[in-house]
């Protein structure tokens, strides 16, 4: 992958603006008839384009829809300018699971813990379309160390920042801070989106855990399992017995056997709580999504928007297909600056020597366009559920959506 | 908004007409009334329902909710007040209809603070709780279609199909066959079972979820709160013409001051005590409201005004005569370098005011904890007021310590002053100290405590001849109380009629 040099980013951005952006699915995706931009209004999205090419913004946040036009915020009565709707967003981030990550941390990620995303859509977003009814899910790549989720049902839009805590309240269980140890505890009943979520992380367990984390390879590491298990189901005894035998397995996967069985032998006896629920927890605290509630709560929260170019790392926030969740790759996913580098190539190899030598650089990449281009099939394949109506007439909806850009 | 006293408009309902107007025991008082009442009936049916929720909120934070003897007291403290509660009984059609007006009544009285607001709601609902908690199970769905709360019972097969989610789902279900059969579920849109879903204890599929019928109970009490807050800030905003009738004005503001009981001014116990007595039942038989002033008044040979007048009255209820009275404050004001003559000038006439041989011989009454809690609050420099009320908890804390109460019942005083239950938390105290487990008595008023504690130190002597019960207070003809509504009643020709249709404005939109 061509290296990103942040320094270049005003030029490239130019050219994204000019060349790349794929503004008809964007517009078609807010589907609106109205963007505000600082305050301002666009009527149509061929001004919109305008502005933007303009402006060149090093970022675009999108936030909510508000009860008048943003621009006219200051005419309008104290109090009566509010936010009235805002898709519920959801932003997983994976500095969020440095306690249980051995490979990377902060913002380094790499391909043994991307599987946590990996496995955080899959299980929320089951969740979002079985559980809630959510129809219209968008899942975004944000472009560094993680991914956002933009839901848009229309009664999604109207939910208050109540309904929105408790959704995201439903959606955890992986709860505590640093001095927490044990962070899950599950109940009696076992819930049915929790049975559920468990099956999806078995899917992925033996492959991420015990071998990509290797969460058993040494003292250090089993150690830290060994901390969530609770002493009235395995005694001091018990525990130092396990110490001493865990080195004579070769690995993670033989020594999480054992560890299990040793768990199943005193459960019945001592636990009053479900048998496999100790295995479970320990699964859900190395696995299970977490959330940050802020960004969802909030309807005047503003979140990075689809297509925008990440500053740090240049990359392109890009719709994550649900069908190919697994085959996803964020160290695939292009850069502004490669792109720029491929819309070169292709207009040298398209135009040959046409055009003239003493034409400028820019000036040759702005006859081509991003169709070409590698983000072509990102933006082509059927990321976009566009919200019809029963009749299959596109719903429109009038706008005072406040969008900032900064420049 | 004309009070119109021209338009009686009576109704007058025979028979099965009256059951048509309140078909259930229990309601959301979602319609105000409309008929006429007398100014009487308007202030007895009020003081009932004041009297009603506050044996609510006694026996909330005494016994567990939901639970007996919590049942059993509070089914008998309804009945004895004549409101209603259970359904299928003859004559329910008063006791529906004195619950019904009872209610909009007192929401003009308690919408005008934050504090009232949150009392008012609080005690609403408890009682509704119990209401539903006893009605049978086939009036539950005529009560909730009748309230416009759309919960559709599902399908015996829906709820088959569904039956181990909606078990692993839901706490209350214990998951015993015989329960599961005759337990109706209920399917509403997620979002109106915001306080089940959140914490995972309730089953949501397509964007549904599957209640319950005991956790509709939930749901519907928190749509009843909501309803009930909303109501209570439109009403707030037509107050002030509503406090500018005058027949309203005096009674709204003493219902939510509201003390309903002994007024302590009738000097049975004049002379008895005398004045170096006071030392050593502040000690023993003062409310701690009291006792601080007392201690405060010793220290600083002070006290200003809200303290003077708040500790003087209590003196007087206990026994202090005129004589007795002026000398005590004298001596304590003379030890702090005041001059005898300028006491005489400045004080003594009001300590003489207060005794009603002043002025308009107005013989003030001693102060109801109502009243020290809600009006006048202590700033600084200040005595007077309620410890539990006023005193933030680690000064609190303290001055239990200092007066010898156990950590665990200081936890337990601090836990009910969180609760906002501020007489209750004195009534703790008045355990800890006289070391008994239930003081027997529901605690309104400082002089009730110190009464209660001579009797308790005394051994019960000299009890009969007192009568103890709380009783509401007789129009006393002739005798001007300005603070006393029912006096003030008193003096308005009772012929007067109320025509409440007046009243509805203020309770919609």
């Amino acid at each position: 992958m061509e290296t990103f040099d942040p320094a270049e980013l005003p030029e490239l951005l130019k050219l994204y603006y000019r060349r790349l952006f794929p503004y008809a699915q964007y517009y078609r995706w807010l589907n609106y008839d109205d963007i505000y931009i600082r305050y301002q209004s666009f009527n149509n999205q061929s001004e919109l384009e305008k502005e933007m090419q303009k402006m060149n913004p090093y970022k675009i946040d999108i936030g909510a829809v508000y009860s008048h036009r943003p621009n006219q915020h200051n005419t309008v009565k104290l109090g009566a300018f509010q936010a009235q709707e805002k898709e519920l967003v959801f932003d997983i981030d994976m500095t969020d699971y440095d306690d249980v990550r051995r490979c990377c941390s902060s913002a380094d990620i790499c391909s043994k813990c991307w599987t946590l995303m990996t496995m955080a859509i899959r299980i929320i977003d089951r969740a979002l379309k079985e559980d809630f009814g959510f129809k219209h899910r968008l899942w975004v790549y944000s472009g560094r160390r993680g991914v956002h989720c933009w839901v848009c049902d229309e009664s999604v839009r109207k939910l208050s920042s109540a309904v929105r805590s408790g959704i995201v309240e439903y959606l955890s269980l992986v709860k505590g801070g640093q001095d927490v140890k044990k962070k899950v505890h599950l109940s009696e009943k076992i819930h049915p989106f929790v049975s559920k979520s468990i099956n999806i992380i078995k899917k992925y367990f033996q492959e991420y855990a015990l071998v990509d984390q290797d969460i058993l390879e040494n003292k250090e590491s089993w150690d830290k399992i060994l901390a969530l298990v609770p002493e009235n189901i395995l005694s001091q005894g018990h525990f130092y017995t396990l110490q001493q035998n865990f080195p004579k397995y070769h690995n993670s996967l033989q020594r999480w056997e054992y560890l299990m069985k040793a768990i199943s032998l005193q459960d019945s006896t001592k636990n009053d709580k479900c048998g496999p629920c100790l295995e479970w927890e320990i699964m859900l605290q190395y696995c299970f999504p977490r959330l940050d509630i802020n960004v969802s709560k909030g309807i005047n929260h503003l979140l990075k928007s689809p297509f925008s170019v990440h500053p740090k790392t240049g990359r392109i926030s890009v719709p994550i297909d649900l069908q190919k969740v697994e085959q996803f790759d964020p160290f695939t996913v292009p850069t502004i600056s490669s792109l720029c580098r491929e819309l070169d190539a292709i207009s040298i190899n398209d135009e040959g020597k046409e055009g003239n030598e003493a034409e400028s650089d820019t000036k040759r990449r702005t006859r081509v366009s991003y169709k070409k281009s590698s983000v072509s099939p990102i933006i082509n394949s059927p990321w976009i559920q566009p919200r019809m109506d029963q009749s299959g007439k596109l719903i429109n909806l009038p706008a005072n959506r406040s969008q900032i850009f900064i420049y | 908004m004309q009070f119109s006293r021209a338009n009686w408009k009576r109704l007058r309902l025979t028979g099965d007409q009256r059951n048509v107007c309140y078909p259930h025991s229990l309601q959301f008082y979602l319609e105000p009334p409309s008929e006429s009442i007398s100014l009487i009936e308007f202030e007895s049916l009020a003081i009932d329902r004041v009297k009603l929720l506050k044996a609510v909120e006694n026996l909330g934070v005494s016994y567990v909710k939901g639970a007996e003897p919590y049942q059993s007291k509070l089914e008998s403290e309804i009945r004895r007040l004549k409101f209603s509660f259970r359904e299928n009984l003859e004559n329910e059609y008063e006791p529906r209809r004195k619950d019904h007006i009872s209610h909009f009544i007192l929401r003009l009285a308690y919408c005008q603070s934050e504090d009232l607001r949150r009392w008012f709601i609080q005690q609403e609902m408890d009682l509704l709780r119990f209401r539903f908690s006893i009605l049978p199970k086939d009036k539950i769905q005529n009560f909730l279609k009748d309230s416009h709360l759309h919960f559709e019972a599902i399908s015996d097969d829906e709820k088959k199909l569904r039956e181990p989610e909606i078990l692993a789902s839901s706490p209350s279900l214990s998951g015993s066959k015989t329960d599961w059969e005759s337990e109706s579920v209920y399917k509403i849109p997620f979002a109106d079972a915001l306080d089940l879903f959140r914490g995972r204890k309730v089953y949501l599929e397509s964007g549904f979820a599957y209640v319950p019928l005991k956790d509709i109970v939930a749901i519907v009490l928190n749509e009843f709160r909501a309803k009930l807050s909303k109501a209570l800030a439109l009403t707030a905003r037509s107050l002030p013409a509503v406090q500018s009738d005058e027949r309203l004005q005096p009674l709204l503001n003493h219902l939510s001051h509201s003390y309903t009981g002994q007024d302590y001014s009738t000097q049975k116990n004049a002379g008895k005590i005398s004045l170096d007595q006071i030392d050593s039942l502040s000690t023993r038989s003062f409310p701690p409201c009291m006792r601080q002033l007392h201690k405060a008044l010793r220290e600083n040979h002070h006290l200003r005004h809200g303290g003077r007048m708040q500790y003087g009255l209590f003196l007087k209820g206990i026994g202090l005569t005129l004589e007795q009275a002026l000398q005590f404050w004298k001596q304590e004001f003379i030890r702090g370098k005041m001059d005898p003559d300028k006491f005489d000038k400045g004080y003594s006439y009001n300590i003489r005011h207060s005794f009603g041989k002043e002025g308009k011989r107005t013989d003030y009454t001693p102060f109801s904890c109502m009243k020290i809690i809600l009006t006048n609050p202590p700033s600084q420099g200040d005595y007077h007021g309620c410890p539990f009320r006023h005193s933030d908890q680690e000064l609190l804390k303290q001055k239990l310590q200092s007066y010898k109460i156990s950590p665990g019942g200081i936890h337990q005083i601090l836990d009910l002053v969180k609760g906002t239950h501020y007489q209750v938390a004195c009534q703790k105290y008045f355990e800890m100290i006289h070391n008994v487990d239930d003081c027997g008595f529901s605690l309104s008023h400082p002089n009730q405590f110190f009464f209660e504690s001579q009797r308790i130190l005394s051994g019960n002597k000299d009890i009969r001849k007192e009568s103890i019960q709380p009783e509401t207070p007789q129009p006393k003809p002739g005798v001007q109380k300005a603070k006393d509504a029912s006096s003030a009643l008193a003096c308005l020709n009772s012929s007067l009629e109320m025509d409440m249709e007046g009243l509805e404005d203020y309770f919609s939109e």
